[in-house]
């Protein structure tokens, strides 16, 4: 259970790009996640709430796309997704695969934000 | 209503620990520092096996050791045994050891005068994968207890791992471990992984491991140099 870690160190970094935005409300943060990463998502979502409580972007979703471990196979000179997680070969001829080239993404893409001003607005009745 | 606005971030979450991993291993490369990140879960031996490591490669190299644990000292106490330079990091509820753990722990030691730093992580078998210390070589330890399929249950982690050790060699038969299987369940999510079977208790199998050690050591320092 390190999605707590990774949650905190997912608020920090974001403080620090939002510190120069001025005055906005965050309402989703989309991530790309690995699916070699040992993550669970639910368990993100869930400490996500917890680690942003306190900063300015509570309240603020999380949209997770999970990215497929993929490798490059050597015969097939191709790379593969690996979708079996408990058998690293190409799906296609079986051999082994050494070289990881996806699913240990852990990144940060994009932050949907409204101004404050603006969401003032949206909530007081007119 | 109005749309949100799009903020393109594009940034790694552990940007920090990478990068901090990043210098670390610079430091470790211009210093001759040979670094080993032992992962398991709890209880596969790894703080015997480094213990004994440490005591083999004692003669010849300067041994270091810091060890994470949630609580207690233990482990630094037993390592100490071996007259080795060791340090406790208390994680506290933290799974995993980071970047900067690692980094204050050694701060004050003259890396210049060390060969080889050992981190033993806190036991787990998830959660240490997804943090960067600096390290060389990754090293996992499975023990003959805990069954043949523990590698197929844990495949992230493993899957990181340049070495895996297989511990407790001495029971293997007793504990009726099917090591044969053990092995190819390895290299089905390992391909390429160094494999050692050892005893840390008794010691045997542990010569191989320590020369596999000096080799990577010797290597090192030619491709520093």
């Amino acid at each position: 259970m390190h999605e707590l870690s990774i949650a905190m160190r997912l608020v920090e970094s974001l403080e620090e790009e939002l510190a120069n935005q001025g005055d906005v409300t965050v309402s989703a943060v989309n991530l790309r996640i690995g699916a070699l990463t040992g993550l669970v998502p639910e368990a993100l979502e869930f400490s996500w709430e917890i680690a942003s409580d306190d900063s300015v972007l509570k309240g603020s979703r999380l949209a997770i796309e999970i990215v497929d471990a993929a490798g490059y196979c050597p015969q097939c000179r191709e790379e593969r997704i690996i979708a079996n997680l408990q058998s690293f070969r190409c799906p296609v001829c079986l051999t082994p695969i050494t070289k990881i080239t996806g699913g240990h993404e852990l990144e940060i893409l994009t932050l949907e934000v409204l101004d404050k001003d603006e969401t003032v607005a949206e909530t007081e009745p007119t | 209503m109005s749309q949100p606005r799009i903020l393109d971030i594009r940034k790694k979450i552990l940007n920090k620990n990478d990068e901090l991993a990043h210098d670390m291993r610079a430091q470790f490369a211009a210093n001759g520092v040979f670094v080993a990140n032992l992962v398991s879960s709890p209880g596969s031996g790894k703080t015997e096996l480094l213990r004994r490591t440490m005591i083999a490669l004692g003669d010849r190299y300067v041994a270091a050791a810091v060890t994470g644990d949630l609580a207690t000292e233990n482990d630094a106490e037993r390592l100490a045994q071996s007259g080795s330079l060791t340090k406790q990091i208390l994680t506290g509820t933290m799974c995993h050891l980071e970047a900067d753990m690692v980094a204050n722990a050694i701060s004050d030691w003259d890396l210049a005068g060390i060969d080889f730093l050992f981190v033993e992580n806190v036991g787990n078998l998830v959660c240490p994968g997804d943090f960067d210390l600096g390290e060389d070589i990754r090293v996992m330890l499975v023990a003959t207890t805990e069954g043949e399929d523990k590698p197929l249950k844990y495949p992230t982690l493993i899957n990181t791992a340049d070495v895996v050790i297989i511990n407790k060699m001495d029971i293997a038969e007793a504990v009726e471990c099917d090591v044969p299987l053990l092995e190819r369940n390895i290299h089905e999510v390992r391909p390429g992984a160094e494999v050692f079977k050892v005893s840390a208790k008794t010691g045997a199998g542990v010569d191989e491991w320590v020369d596999y050690l000096q080799m990577r050591f010797e290597d090192k320092r030619i491709q520093v140099a």
